[in-house]
């Protein structure tokens, strides 16, 4: 999928080194977070006693004064965040995803949200790859409490070199912004030549017969079972979608209007995330058959993020069968 | 309440510290300080405090415990089991896909396990609730809820802890395992909480200084809490981090990993070395 040895254009962050590389985004976090505090000195980081995971810690030990551990605290911390921005600083806060928008919820509405402020949310730990933690750490809601708030920009990478273009991205760009990170390491998929833009989604390849619409870790998946399809002659597109809100409408209507299936996969419950996101468009304004897949309205729980992968539904297979199902109805209601 | 025998509640507390190393090294992840730390006070409160029958876990009239530290679940699952609640071999399922002892504890899965915690914060509040509930219903029960020094850094628990002053909740007893460690280093390095004593009784709560480790020190504070009347109580317990295993000891890592096969080979002997 890479494309090593491909001259690729510059956007400032020590980026070369990542491309190809299977790592967890909160590290490819870590990295970007130390590259953007060598260039601007506006940049503050917040964090509320999960440094070390998050992989603020980086940052925090290269500029110890443009680091604030806000303890376990995380209303705290957003509150805190909107002060600094008021003052010019870019802050970042992070934590876990759980805790970053469970906890601080309403801090994130009333002050980041409603006064627009540059707060920049940075959050690891998404969805159930958490593993043995269990349910209480595992973030399958996040992307609904974020996408529903006026003003946010919410924003899921697939992979380190894609993570990396995102920080460096939103520090340049005015308001608040989620962007939602992974603990376990991830295959690589984004090619040397991707450039990453808020709001715009990136074609892998538009299907005939399907359209696989993912967001983080789904993504890998979803470009794994368009193979498993291909070899059976259906022909499934693979968008990535890294941005969920606002969502790239005009290659959702072109996906549409490409082929017979929309299914959409994501880390995340099937209310409110980027399924929700993709049917409520479609159904206004290219009706297509749809299929999300994500999790079902349920918890998470303790287990190996592979094993808990399989158990929720959301592996290469899963999507296959998905997709096969869904064709073989469609044509048997269209007969 | 069972009698009071300091030589049993010793031994037992050492078998507690050796059945959570075992589960954390069969689990391979999970939270080795903190359950270490608090193991005196809750070994104390399951095998002598508290009015509770494991084979009846709803019974209506038990005294409660609230893990407000979830994290330290392996520490819960260890006096539930060693008290009877379930067979002691369950023990090895942690943290493992279907079984009942998930990361955090989760009442769904478990009986004995009063509310699901592991958001730090939280525990306080609903110990309240219970506090509260059991007063309307004209109940005797108590309500112990065990909390982390590095949790009392959230803000709810200062919310908590004026609801229960102004309640006068006698009939709850919160305790701090005062370790000073948190994740990301000493809680005086993060964030301080200090003074702590001064604090809680400024917002209305009786305080008792413990040493955490001292079973005598632990069954003295919570027959004196029971005494308290008008308000509720709080004991500090001074503790160490990993608390029976020297190489533990007072160490942040071992916040959240498990040991591995050579370190609880070590740790066991070190701990059936002490002869307790
Ligand atoms: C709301 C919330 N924020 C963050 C965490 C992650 N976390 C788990 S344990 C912990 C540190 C707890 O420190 P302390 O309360 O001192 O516990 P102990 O030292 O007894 O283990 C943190 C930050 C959490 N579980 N809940
Ligand atoms: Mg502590």
């Amino acid at each position: 999928m890479t494309h090593r040895g491909e001259r690729v254009k510059d956007t400032g962050v020590g980026q070369q080194s990542i491309i190809g590389k299977a790592m967890a985004t909160r590290d490819a976090y870590g990295e970007a977070l130390l590259e953007l505090g060598k260039k601007r000195n506006d940049i503050v980081v917040l964090d509320a006693d999960l440094s070390g995971s998050t992989k603020t810690g980086k940052f925090a030990k290269a500029f110890p004064d443009r680091f604030y551990n806000i303890g376990i605290a995380e209303q705290d911390m957003i509150g805190t965040a909107s002060g600094l921005s008021l003052t010019g600083k870019i802050p970042f806060a992070s934590t876990f995803a759980v805790f970053e928008t469970g906890r601080a919820w309403e801090q994130i509405r009333q002050m980041v949200c409603y006064s627009n402020l540059n707060v920049k949310l940075v959050a690891s730990h998404g969805g159930i790859t958490v593993g043995e933690d269990g349910a209480s750490h595992q973030s399958t809601e996040d992307i609904a409490l974020m996408r529903v708030l006026p003003n946010m920009t919410v924003i899921v990478p697939s992979d380190g070199y894609e993570t990396m273009q995102v920080i460096k991205t939103i520090a340049d760009v005015y308001g608040p912004v989620y962007v939602r990170l992974g603990r376990a390491k991830v295959p690589a998929v984004m090619p040397a030549e991707y450039e990453f833009k808020i709001g715009k989604a990136y074609p892998f390849h538009i299907g005939k017969d399907a359209n696989i619409i993912a967001m983080g870790i789904m993504v890998s998946m979803a470009i794994e079972a368009a193979k498993i399809l291909k070899d059976e002659d259906i022909d499934a597109g693979v968008i990535n979608m890294p941005t969920v809100k606002p969502l790239d409408i005009e290659i959702l209507l072109h996906a549409a209007r490409s082929c017979r299936l929309v299914v959409t996969a994501e880390e995340h419950s099937i209310i409110g995330g980027l399924g929700s996101a993709v049917s409520e468009f479609l159904a206004e304004n290219v009706p297509v058959q749809m299929r999300r897949i994500g999790i079902k309205d349920s918890f998470g729980c303790s287990g190996k993020p592979e094993e808990l992968l399989k158990l929720y539904g959301l592996t290469a297979d899963d999507i296959v069968k998905t997709v096969k199902e869904a064709l073989k109805k469609w044509t048997y209601d269209t007969l | 309440m069972k009698k009071r025998d300091i030589g049993f509640l010793r031994q037992q507390a050492t078998r507690v510290r050796v059945e959570i190393l075992k589960m954390l090294t069969e689990a391979g992840s999970g939270h080795t300080g903190g359950s270490l730390s608090a193991a005196d006070v809750v070994t104390a409160l399951y095998f002598y405090k508290m009015r509770h029958r494991p084979d009846d876990p709803s019974w209506r009239e038990r005294d409660r415990f609230i893990l407000s530290k979830g994290h330290a679940a392996p520490l819960l699952y260890v006096v539930l089991a060693m008290t009877g609640y379930f067979d002691i071999s369950v023990l090895k399922t942690l943290r493992k896909i279907g079984s009942p002892l998930q990361g955090h504890p989760c009442s769904k899965t478990l009986p004995g396990v009063e509310i699901s915690t592991g958001s730090l914060g939280q525990g306080l509040s609903v110990s309240n609730g219970i506090a509260i509930g059991l007063k309307i219903d004209n109940l005797s029960s108590r309500v112990y809820c065990l909390l982390g020094d590095g949790e009392t850094q959230e803000g709810q628990v200062w919310e908590a802890a004026m609801t229960a002053a102004h309640y006068r909740l006698d009939n709850l007893c919160a305790i701090i395992d005062l370790n000073g460690l948190q994740i990301d280093g000493p809680v005086s390095q993060v964030k301080a909480i200090e003074p702590v004593a001064s604090k809680w009784s400024a917002f209305g709560w009786q305080v008792i200084d413990i040493d955490g480790h001292s079973i005598d020190e632990i069954l003295n504070a919570l027959d004196e809490a029971e005494k308290i009347k008008g308000k509720p109580s709080v004991i500090l317990a001074h503790t160490v981090k990993g608390k029976g295993v020297s190489f533990f000891e007072g160490k942040v890592e071992y916040h959240g990993i498990a040991p591995t096969r050579d370190e609880l080979e070590m740790a066991l002997k070190e701990l059936e070395g002490n002869g307790q």
